[in-house]
């Protein structure tokens, strides 16, 4: 950019000192994960792998079209059917499998916009600081006022019952989170050596914190990010299930366990859907409890030789 | 809450204003949960009237709608011709006066809907605060114990799940098995329907009941209680074991408890009088979060349970798309856990010197 020349000459002096943070480039983190979290986090991410591989499939390996109504109504599982039917003569598994198409997609574009939006915001609000800050933090103080599902779902009635607005409601409750913590983070390095040493460099504030800030602030929203797909599915399913998600007849699993409400007796219809996000948020949050179990040592599970008591 | 405050830099301390320290404290915290209610309106203000969707179209049908007289004159008795501060501000003079307008779907003013099921929601979320809080700080405490054995990571593992479980679901299963499939739990609502509700003093069933001398009445609301409260408390316990258990590590880590533990006082007493006390200040604050959690629960579980609160209003309200009970309901929820967290700020105060001299 400006100074090519002295930018390379100061990453070059840092390299060569060892006692100083190297700026502007990735620290690998020491991957050390717990003798028991990590077993869990392997299992978590074959687990999601294997959601995310049947979202892709789904339309290949599914028995039924999981629209047609062309089953008898309410079958058990395993009388001609695996999973059982619906009280439309829908097959139970097939739209289990097509559900995953909607909520997975729709829960990784839901964290990654919110990671975008509220890194940035906190990223400025904590940089620039003065009114910007009190600005930005106000409203994630108002957001953060409501418990996140009722905001979520007051939000989502007044856009009108729809996926896309279900996922918008989300995303304005969600971003705050992140917000707040880049913010506390670029708080903490703004001032540290080799951020000054940049700026007086002649670094320019998006440069200073591109290069600079982000590459060290990355971990802990990263770590925050996988722990939050859970929640994000689980939000999603929630406002489906309060009828302001998913539109029948989309397969959707959160609705699903609101249609077996209505079925009572027929057990398969509640069950499966409700197994699905269960696994899908379970595999996600062993998988977000290792990677801060790697990447942030205070919640560390395994320290050297704890209490004796 | 205002974690912000703490990271800016220290301002220069008034020594003119007087006043004892914890009032002003108190004050300040007061002000902003004011504030913040006001926020709170505002939301909700401009959910109802900025959203898309006419609500002249909505309220007069679309025929009406085309005639500009008839619409004109519909403005102006509603308000709808005057500039957006006036109409929030009527708004704001409305929501004082107790009118949060009617529910399309009860075809009730909303306040009396929300005031009669309030105390249904209370019963079932003092249940389970009370609850969570006591398993949580145990087995947290427990597990921050023996962290790094097996029992911490089994219970890692065990409150990690709890948080993935969609709690409607988690109601649905427990109610089948256990209503439909053991017939251990009673059915759906908050009495058998050979019983008549206790005469109304706290609204609780359980206390009305007691109150009244009927015990019978009593074990029956308890009963009805038990699920829906199970459901909720398996909700927030995992939230409250993993917080406490970071918690309670932190201040093992103290030299004051190193101390406590050389001079030989018993396990007891350092659990209780050192730890706990000691890691009281985040434990108060994960309670506050977990009421949030809880009532964002009973939104998800009570229309389950056919549990009369404003969960179930809210599920009604919500799935008709009932915009007036809707916010209703948002609102009361709203400020129910500002006012929450509000306690939990004075209480800073009260338990550590240092919040409310510091600041």
């Amino acid at each position: 950019m400006s100074r090519p020349t002295l930018d390379r000459a100061s990453s070059k002096a840092a390299a060569s000192d060892p006692a100083l943070d190297l700026p502007g480039r990735w620290r690998r983190p020491r991957l050390r994960l717990g003798r028991w979290s990590a077993p869990l986090g392997i299992a978590g991410a074959l687990v999601a792998l294997l959601w995310i591989v049947i979202a892709i499939l789904a339309p290949v390996i599914q028995p039924h079209d999981p629209l047609a109504q062309d089953l008898p109504i309410l079958q058990a599982p395993g009388q001609g059917t695996f999973l059982g039917t619906d009280a439309l003569g829908r097959d139970v598994f097939s739209r289990l499998l097509s559900g995953a198409r909607v909520t997975i997609p729709l829960a990784l574009l839901l964290v990654v916009m919110s990671v975008l939006i509220g890194a940035i915001l906190g990223a400025v609000a904590g940089f620039f600081g003065r009114w910007v800050d009190e600005l930005i933090m106000r409203v994630t103080d108002l957001v953060m006022a409501f418990p996140t599902v009722i905001l979520a779902m007051v939000i989502a009635a007044a856009l009108g019952a729809s996926l896309l607005n279900a996922v918008l409601a989300a995303l304005i409750v969600s971003w705050p989170s992140y917000a707040r913590l880049t913010r506390g983070l670029v708080l903490g390095l703004r001032t540290s050596n080799y951020v000054v040493s940049g700026q007086l460099l002649g670094f320019s504030p998006l440069r200073s914190l591109w290069r600079d800030i982000a590459p060290n602030i990355v971990g802990p929203i990263l770590v925050l990010a996988s722990l939050d797909i859970g929640t994000a599915i689980l939000l999603l399913s929630g406002l489906s299930f309060l009828g302001l998600g998913a539109k029948p007849p989309t397969p959707e699993w959160g609705s699903m366990v609101s249609d077996a409400v209505q079925n009572f007796d027929s057990w398969w219809l509640g069950v499966f859907p409700g197994l699905a996000i269960l696994t899908i948020v379970v595999a996600f949050n062993f998988v977000g409890d290792a990677l801060r179990d790697a990447l942030d040592p205070k919640s560390r599970t395994l320290r050297g030789g704890g209490p004796t008591l | 809450m205002t974690t912000s405050t703490a990271t800016r830099p220290p301002r220069a301390r008034s020594v003119s204003r007087g006043g004892h320290p914890f009032a002003r404290y108190a004050l300040r915290r007061v002000i902003t949960s004011l504030l913040l209610v006001v926020g709170v309106t505002l939301v909700t203000f401009i959910l109802t009237n900025l959203v898309p969707g006419d609500p002249v179209a909505a309220a007069l049908g679309q025929r009406a709608a085309e005639d500009p007289a008839i619409v004109a004159q519909f403005q102006s008795e509603y308000g709808l011709d005057k500039p957006l501060v006036v109409q929030y501000f009527t708004y704001l003079g409305n929501l004082l006066h107790g009118d949060l307008g009617t529910s399309t779907t009860t075809h009730n003013a909303v306040t009396s809907d929300l005031s009669s099921a309030l105390p249904a929601t209370l019963e079932i979320a003092i249940g389970a605060i009370v609850l969570s809080v006591i398993i949580g700080v145990v087995l947290g405490t427990v597990a921050a114990y023996r962290r790094g054995k097996a029992s911490d990571h089994v219970l890692r593992v065990v409150s990690l799940a709890g948080l993935s479980v969609p709690t409607f679901w988690l109601a649905l299963v427990l109610y089948y098995v256990f209503y439909f499939k053991l017939h251990i739990a009673p059915g759906s609502g908050r009495l058998s329907s050979d019983f008549n509700a206790p005469p109304t003093i706290t609204g609780l069933y359980t206390v009305d009941a007691l109150l009244a001398g009927q015990l019978d009445t009593f074990l029956d609301a308890a009963a009805h209680l038990f699920l829906p409260v199970l459901v909720l408390t398996l909700y927030t316990v995992g939230l409250l074991t993993r917080f406490v258990r970071t918690a309670v590590l932190e201040i093992l880590d103290q030299d004051y408890v190193r101390a406590a533990r050389a001079k030989g006082l018993p396990t007891r007493t350092v659990i209780w009088s050192y730890v706990l006390r000691g890691a009281s200040i985040p434990i108060l604050t994960v309670v506050g979060l977990a009421f949030g959690s809880l009532l964002s629960g009973t939104v998800l579980v009570e229309s389950i349970f056919a549990w009369p609160g404003i969960g179930s209003y809210a599920y009604q309200a919500a799935s008709h798309l009932d915009l007036p009970g809707v916010m209703g309901v948002g609102l009361l929820i709203g400020v129910m856990y500002l006012l929450v967290n509000l306690i939990v700020d004075l209480l800073y105060g009260v338990i550590d010197p240092r919040v409310r001299l510091a600041s």
